[in-house]
């Protein structure tokens, strides 16, 4: 089944774990309606905890019900996922190596309406430098439904980053997600996109923007944590430089982890991301995409500029 | 009325625990002697009577669960452990050593596998992994209960009252807050530093079952526990009235009741010999 967007691909991903999974719980704190976590209370109520608006004792909750045994999954935006639960993801979950996924949604400035406080722009940062935590950030809602898949299975804390936005499918449908595979989307030998979650369509559109003149590869990074050297290294291949795109800040992202793994070795990179700033609001998310300078345009240009 | 030799042996072990704590910490580096006094006596009745554990049997189903939110006073709880027989005594010699297992807050990675359930250390979220528990085996038809030792002061932390009405909300009656109140906290008492008026009255707002007891006379302590079995369709919470540091003079008198303290050569000798072969 092809998803349009990866809230609905996420909460469907749980329905289908929880036909065959009795030990899948699933929490919310009152917004399952966005984050879908309402898929799942509808289907298997009795495995779906509503805990009220409180990010904190949820995160704690799926850690106790993980040492019972359980798969839990805590659903919030991002911003609250990630950050006003953040002790509770440290202490309660991951220096215990806790099996619960963290599922930051409406992540990035797709919640584009509501403005700064409920844009993640930092979460890929605070989440990626805590011991223990896996992150995932898929590139579509198709990718989506098979990262939740993968997360599930996985032994250990994950967080997973999921964009609010309808938006078509890159990935076939049923494509097996391999943790900490980098996924080269389009071959090319000049330089390297590496993008992550909605950005990886429009590095798609900026490479092909740019045949003729400059062959760019694009490489989806569904996978921040774990990056292992030699994975990415093969995923670059011949290229002589990098962009990286994510729509998070230029600090602590993807641009971070690719620079910090390529260190000894590195290649000329340009990032492309918040520039140390908030988001804010905008009717629209393709308006805030553009106000931010997320747009083919802008990643062809670095493109030209950073090539060797 | 309590069998007058449980009573009996139940204070020989909390003396004991006094004993292992001081062992632990040895001469001249800090430890939490104060709060982890003033539960010595309910983790005696807790580790050694009332729950259900097998040292030889960890992970065994339908244990009853025990967590530690006042995660400072670890080494109260690596002291019930030793004496059950989870690892040997001599072991707690080595607390906080660089290379020991034996965590400064109980740590699940690292000493999960001697009887540690939770890892707690940030103050507030003991009650809530509880919650989890608690929810998780009753979803499992599993008969055991979940027991969160939590501080006075640490219920300044407000994750505890999110806790305290999800436990409600969810009807768990399997599990039992346990407030060692023992009214002083880092800084000094806690009716001073940051006032929390009326403690019991605001656990049965939040619609909890109250139970207040002597948390240093060993029968009262099993009368609060038993009666907590009682109690179906909401959560038992139970206040122990403690003095931090109880048992040891220079912690009772000590204004913040030695929060985290060192002994001197003279102190620690004195202490192990007062706690050296019961009371």
């Amino acid at each position: 089944m092809a998803h349009t967007n990866q809230r609905i691909a996420y909460g469907q991903a749980l329905v289908d774990m929880g036909e065959k999974n009795k030990n899948l719980v699933v929490l919310d704190a009152d917004l399952g309606g966005s984050t879908m976590g309402k898929m799942f209370e509808t289907r298997f109520p009795g495995q779906h905890f509503e805990v009220g608006i409180a990010e904190a004792n949820m995160t704690s909750m799926a850690a106790g019900l993980a040492l019972t045994g359980k798969v839990a999954f805590t659903n919030s935006f991002a911003v609250f996922a990630s950050g006003r639960a953040y002790d509770q993801i440290r202490q309660s979950i991951a220096i215990g190596n806790v099996n619960v996924k963290i599922c930051g949604s409406s992540a990035g400035l797709s919640d584009f309406g509501d403005g700064a406080t409920h844009q993640s722009i930092e979460d890929i940062a605070s989440m990626r430098a805590m011991p223990n935590v896996t992150v995932l950030s898929p590139c579509d809602p198709n990718e989506a439904y098979q990262a939740t898949i993968a997360a599930a299975k996985h032994e250990g804390p994950v967080y997973l980053r999921i964009n609010r936005a309808d938006y078509d499918n890159i990935t076939p449908a049923g494509q097996p997600f391999v943790i900490g595979q980098p996924q080269v989307l389009k071959e090319g030998t000049d330089v390297a996109i590496l993008a992550t979650g909605y950005m990886v369509g429009l590095a798609l559109e900026a490479a092909k923007s740019l045949e003729g003149k400059v062959s760019a590869k694009v490489v989806n990074i569904h996978t921040i944590k774990p990056l292992s050297e030699e994975k990415l290294r093969a995923a670059i291949g011949s290229c002589k430089s990098i962009v990286t795109v994510e729509e998070h800040s230029t600090i602590g992202g993807l641009g971070s982890a690719v620079a910090e793994t390529l260190r000894t070795d590195p290649l000329p990179m340009e990032f492309i991301g918040m520039k140390d700033e908030f988001g804010r609001s905008a009717h629209g998310y393709g308006e805030l995409l553009e106000h931010y300078g997320f747009t083919p345009e802008a990643i062809a240009q670095a493109v030209i500029k950073i090539k060797r | 009325m309590y069998d007058k030799e449980v009573v009996h042996m139940l204070e020989t072990k909390a003396s004991a625990l006094r004993h292992h704590v001081i062992y632990s910490m040895g001469v001249n580096y800090p430890g939490h002697i104060g709060g982890s006094f003033s539960m010595a006596d309910m983790m005696a009745a807790l580790y050694f009577h009332k729950m259900k554990h097998d040292p030889k049997d960890r992970y065994m189903r339908d244990r009853d669960r025990f967590i530690l939110s006042k995660g400072h006073i670890a080494l109260l709880q690596y002291a019930a452990l030793a004496e059950a027989g989870y690892f040997p005594v001599e072991d707690l010699r080595d607390t906080k050593e660089l290379h020991s297992v034996l965590q400064g807050h109980p740590d699940l990675l690292k000493s999960g596998h001697l009887g540690i359930e939770a890892g707690t250390g940030s103050l507030g979220q003991g009650l809530s992994i509880g919650v989890g528990m608690a929810l998780g085996l009753r979803m499992d038809d599993i008969n055991a209960k979940t027991y969160v030792i939590i501080g006075d002061g640490e219920l300044a932390e407000g994750q505890n009252w999110e806790a305290a009405m999800a436990a409600v909300r969810f009807g768990l009656d399997n599990l039992v807050a346990i407030v060692d109140k023992n009214d002083k906290q880092a800084q000094g008492k806690v009716a001073e530093r940051f006032p929390l008026g009326e403690i019991t009255g605001k656990w049965e707002a939040f619609g909890w079952n109250t139970i207040e007891i002597d948390g240093h006379n060993m029968e009262d302590i099993l009368r609060g526990l038993y009666a907590a079995d009682e109690v179906k369709g909401k959560p038992t919470v139970i206040i122990a009235q403690t003095v931090k540091g109880k048992g040891l003079k220079i912690a009772e008198e000590h204004p913040a009741g030695m929060h985290n303290a060192p002994l001197t050569k003279e102190q620690y000798d004195g202490a192990i010999q007062k706690f050296s072969g019961g009371n």
